[in-house]
């Protein structure tokens, strides 16, 4: 007992000192990318706005009880209740916050739309994101390497994310870099961020996911250069990088491989930092697109004319072209219009 | 597949230690309460005066104990999940694993709304708005009774699953995948869809009632723009509810098909999406917290007006905030899920309607600020919660806005500032409206007055635990600490998590002295009993009545010719008035079916949760039987004689002194 009091009370000792030192670092509001700043800035305009109307509100009901509480001869009037006056300014103060709130909303909504491509001289690092149950794995498409529960990339470069699930939803967020996105099976979210200084951020999921859901942790690693980067790129394609188990090719066995996961165990350590040194190209939309596979299929229709399959090769043969079904797209892509190549991209990975 | 599906020995959690003793302490409490019922020779009464009452004040009470109930279950997960976040700091695991904790966020989550506060929102409802719109009863009284037993039953479920298998580890919200059968096989999310049809189909047939009762029943003379607010602002929320929970009990319907008919709504597999479920969830979620705290703003503007002995200032753009609240919540519930990749305009479209929100709860806000203007404050218990509430609440509204702001939500979502920001306004709204409402008509409901001090301590000790225990959540928030963390592993949150522990204990206090209230009232009854009825020179017609009210509530319906219908009557001097004669009142009788009826459908529920197919078609049939059998039933009511009508009356009116006539 006195053991346990005497530890709580150096966690306590030891929580203060880092709390006075520390200050508020490594939050949201401590950002090092270019959305984190300007999301903070617009928590800070916001609030401020709001103040206005909240200290005031705040401070008139404690001066109104004060002033009007019984045993004082203040003036009494039980019967007065309307006043034009009163009810004008009362519905207008709050209308003029709301109008310059929401125009303000819906600039910054626009400006800071997570599916829009950051705009920089360099261009974007491309990353797919994986969320499994409890890890994160990381492809880099166009380098041919992947990564589990680490995140590499230079800093002042803009990464462009495509983040899906390979089972239960998750969030993907880094906040010292800015916005958070979801990840679910069998579509793809995107989101872009850029870190403006070097170092080492924190990354969780932000949404609950199971019993191993806490330790689904990496570290996103803003290097110093794109020289160093390149560099970590060669030493994971050559194996080289010590410390760090290399898994060899993520093709789909080895995919599958690591995302069997156990839904009884009670504790889970997070999974250690391991790397592919090389992919099976599509391997990413693959997975995405399995989810789709055998959809609309019903075995007792198998062989009539209602079986899916079978009308999807009569619509194939009419349109003349690889295309698929229109339920396939909307599923694969969320509800946005603008995304340009992915749904192209698509069509191709279902040809291969 | 055995007699009794999947449950075995097994099931039962005997090696875990925190359960096994939970179930003692509970075994044990009910066994004292067994001994003292029959110490008392009360068993009688219990039955006859409450289980199978359909009076809707006694419901009313029935529903507030229930809430009182699931509030210590609700909060003892509270104080696990905070003990356990104070100590598995620094990579230490803490005392609870992930098994466990994760049943525990869930289970307080599902609680607190759908058992604590949703059962004292309708029992304050059930107590006040037949008095207010002076009718003798709700429009289906029987149906009231089912609809408490209903609500009774889905929480036997959920207590249950306490020490019967295990509940869902999915969070109150259940979103699928996680809560499909592929990643939660086991019977925890069965709990959960039982627990919450059973219970939400009481609370739809509640809205219908009373949503009849306001549009049929109020006396004479009294227009819609003549209702009470408390009244008005249930109506808003019933209106949401019959609207709302349609859509909980289809979505759970379809989650339902998925686990047990293995259909694929909501699976990643076969066309399945799980999109699907969240928008729907949602779309019942988001008016669900209007329903919580609009019958809050209700009491809020009640008590104002009566401690200022002064007419409510703005009742009609009160009545017209209220309405536009209830419109506007069903136009705002993607701004739960902004960060799941919508486009920019849907997501700027929902975050500016949730602003929009904010107008007429600001107008609420100073409406009740202005009523207090040129009034005469009496500094009372309920007034205390409104104080606290005004000042609290504005903190909740502004954090609220900031999170309708897409681009802020995308970095607080999912973390510790929006359970700051939920637990603001539920708690600084709903919760602290619940309490005032509590001690504003407890004399009315039960006949004698709530002790003064230990009220305003416990007032005090929730009012300072609140700020302790949730303020530090908003820093945590913006450390970037995300909601539903087993244990961590930052050393700059730990002072923060320990705060928020002491928090805790504080509002535990506050518990605490609210229990040893109700103790020490109950023990010194006989020293503060409520004579007069209207205790604190109340407005509206519930304080006509004695305290408490007459079984009949009124012996001849009032004509209303005000809005603040009694004080009208007491300046008119028609207040009391004595009559030689009445009419015969026409009365229902108490009943068993309601019980019955619910009895059999939560056993139906248990059966289905475990598989056990022969007892869910056996509680399925009982249900429809005993449903047939009440509606040929034709002994259902009575008539209370003129004599007895007269005895009654003249009590209440020589406790008024009211000179004999």
């Amino acid at each position: 007992m006195i053991l346990l009091l005497t530890r709580i009370l150096s966690k306590i000792a030891l929580a203060i000192t880092v709390a006075l030192l520390a200050g508020c670092q490594g939050g949201v509001l401590d950002p090092k990318g270019q959305v984190g700043i300007e999301e903070k800035q617009l928590i800070i305009v916001a609030t401020v706005l709001m103040l206005l109307v909240v200290i005031p509100v705040i401070f008139m009901t404690l001066y109104f009880a004060w002033k009007y509480r019984e045993g004082r001869n203040e003036i009494y009037e039980p019967k007065w209740s309307h006043s034009t006056k009163i009810e004008a300014i009362v519905w207008t103060i709050p209308i003029i916050i709301v109008i310059i709130l929401g125009v303000i909303t819906w600039k910054s909504t626009h400006a800071l739309d997570p599916y829009k491509p950051l705009k920089s001289d360099k261009d974007h690092i491309n990353v797919q994101v994986v969320s499994m149950n409890w890890k994160w794995l990381f492809i880099y498409p166009d380098l041919g390497i992947a990564s589990v529960n680490e995140l590499r990339f230079p800093a002042n470069v803009p990464v462009s994310f495509q983040i899906t699930s390979e089972a239960t939803m998750n969030s993907f967020f880094i906040p010292q870099l800015g916005s958070q996105i979801y990840s679910m099976a069998g579509m793809i979210t995107k989101l872009h961020l850029i870190a403006n200084e070097p170092g080492t951020y924190k990354g969780y999921s932000a949404n609950y996911s199971g019993p191993g859901f806490t330790g689904m942790k990496f570290n996103a690693i803003a290097m110093d250069s794109e020289a160093d980067f390149d560099k970590w790129v060669e030493g994971v394609k050559a194996g080289s990088i010590s410390g760090v188990k290399n898994n060899g090719i993520l093709d789909q066995s080895s995919y599958d491989e690591l995302a069997k996961y156990d839904l009884h165990a009670h504790v889970h350590k997070p999974t250690p930092v391991q790397y592919y040194s090389s992919i099976q190209p599509g391997i990413f939309m693959n997975n995405v697109m399995k989810f789709m596979k055998d959809y609309g299929t019903v075995d007792i229709l198998e062989g009539t004319s209602f079986d899916v399959p079978k009308m999807r090769q009569m619509k194939n043969s009419n349109m003349n072209q690889g295309g698929m079904s229109h339920g396939e797209m909307s599923h694969g892509e969320m509800n946005h219009g603008s995304s340009e190549d992915s749904s192209h991209k698509m069509h191709m990975e279902e040809d291969k | 597949m055995s007699i009794l599906g999947k449950l075995s020995l097994d099931s039962i959690p005997y090696h875990e230690p925190i359960l096994v003793t939970t179930f003692c302490v509970v075994a044990l409490l009910a066994v004292v309460i067994v001994f003292l019922i029959t110490r008392y020779n009360k068993w009688g009464v219990l039955w006859n005066d409450w289980l199978t009452s359909i009076d809707h004040k006694r419901l009313g009470i029935m529903y507030i104990v229930l809430a009182l109930i699931m509030l210590l279950r609700g909060f003892s997960d509270a104080i696990l999940m905070r003990t356990q976040l104070a100590l598995a700091t620094d990579g230490d695991p803490g005392y609870l694993p992930p098994h466990h904790y994760d049943q525990i966020f869930t289970a307080h989550g599902v609680i607190m709304i759908i058992f604590m506060a949703m059962p004292f929102m309708i029992g304050l409802m059930n107590i006040v708005v037949p008095l207010q719109i002076g009718a003798r009863d709700v429009a289906f009284p029987f149906l009231n009774n089912l609809s408490f037993w209903l609500t009774a039953g889905g929480a036997i479920l959920i207590n249950i699953s306490l020490f019967v298998g295990e509940f869902a580890k999915t969070g109150w919200v259940a979103y699928p995948p996680l809560a499909g059968l592929q990643f939660s096989p086991d019977v925890g999310v069965d709990y959960y869809i039982w627990a919450l049809q059973i219970s939400g189909i009481g609370t739809t047939l509640t809205a219908v009632n009373f949503l009849a009762t306001v549009f049929k029943m109020r006396a004479p003379g009294m227009k819609l723009m003549d209702m009470p607010i408390f009244t008005w602002t249930c109506t808003w929320a019933n209106i949401l509810i019959a609207a709302s929970f349609p859509i909980l009990t289809a979505v759970l319907a379809l989650l339902t098909l998925d686990r047990y008919l293995d259909f694929h709504f909501f699976t990643n597999e076969g066309g399945g999406n799980s999109m699907m479920y969240i928008n729907l969830f949602w779309a019942w979620g988001h008016p669900e917290v209007y329903i919580l705290v609009l019958p809050a703003f209700g009491i809020f503007s009640e008590v104002v007006s009566t401690f200022t002995g002064k007419r409510l200032f703005g009742y009609k753009s009160m009545v017209w905030a209220t309405a536009s609240i209830s419109i506007l919540g069903f136009i705002v519930w993607l701004h739960h899920f902004f960060t799941m990749g919508s486009s920019a305009n849907v997501n700027a479209f929902f975050g500016v309607m949730t602003m929009v929100i904010a107008v007429p709860t600001g107008v609420k806000l100073f409406n009740w600020l202005f009523t207090m203007y040129h009034g005469r404050l009496r500094i009372t218990v309920p007034v205390m919660w409104t104080l606290g509430f005004m000042v609290t609440f504005t903190i909740g509204g502004m954090t609220g806005v900031l999170l309708a702001v897409p681009g802020a939500d995308y970095v607080l979502h999912n973390s510790l500032f929006l359970i700051a920001h939920f637990h603001n306004t539920i708690i600084g709204g709903a919760v602290f409206g619940y309490l005032a409402g509590f001690a504003f008509w407890f004399p009315k409901a039960m006949g004698f007055h709530l002790n003064v001090k230990l009220g305003k301590a416990a007032f005090w000790c929730w009012l300072i635990g609140f700020f302790l225990a949730f303020m530090p959540l908003y820093v945590l928030g913006f450390l970037g600490m995300t909601r539903r963390l087993n244990h961590t592993n930052n050393p700059q949150w730990d002072m923060w998590l320990y705060i928020a522990l002491i928090g805790a204990l504080v509002i535990m206090a506050g518990i605490v002295f609210q229990l040893l209230q109700l103790y020490v009232s109950f023990r010194d009854r006989k020293e503060n009993l409520d004579t007069t009825g209207d205790p604190w020179n109340g407005h509206t017609l519930e304080w006509s009545t004695a305290s408490p009210p007459q079984v009949y509530n009124f012996a001849e319906i009032p004509t209303i010719h005000d809005i603040d219908a009694f004080t009208d009557m007491k300046e008119k001097g028609t207040a009391y008035v004595r009559k030689d004669n009445y009419a015969p009142i026409h009365m229902p009788k108490n009943t068993k079916a309601g019980m019955a009826i619910a009895g059999c459908v939560t056993v139906m529920g248990f059966a289905l949760i475990w598989h056990i197919w022969w007892l869910a078609a056996l509680g399925l049939l009982g249900g429809f039987i005993s449903l047939v059998s009440r509606a040929y039933t034709s002994d259902v009511d009575y008539y209370i004689q003129p004599d007895e009508i007269i005895r009654t009356e003249s009590a209440h009116l020589d406790s008024n002194n009211v000179a004999k006539g």
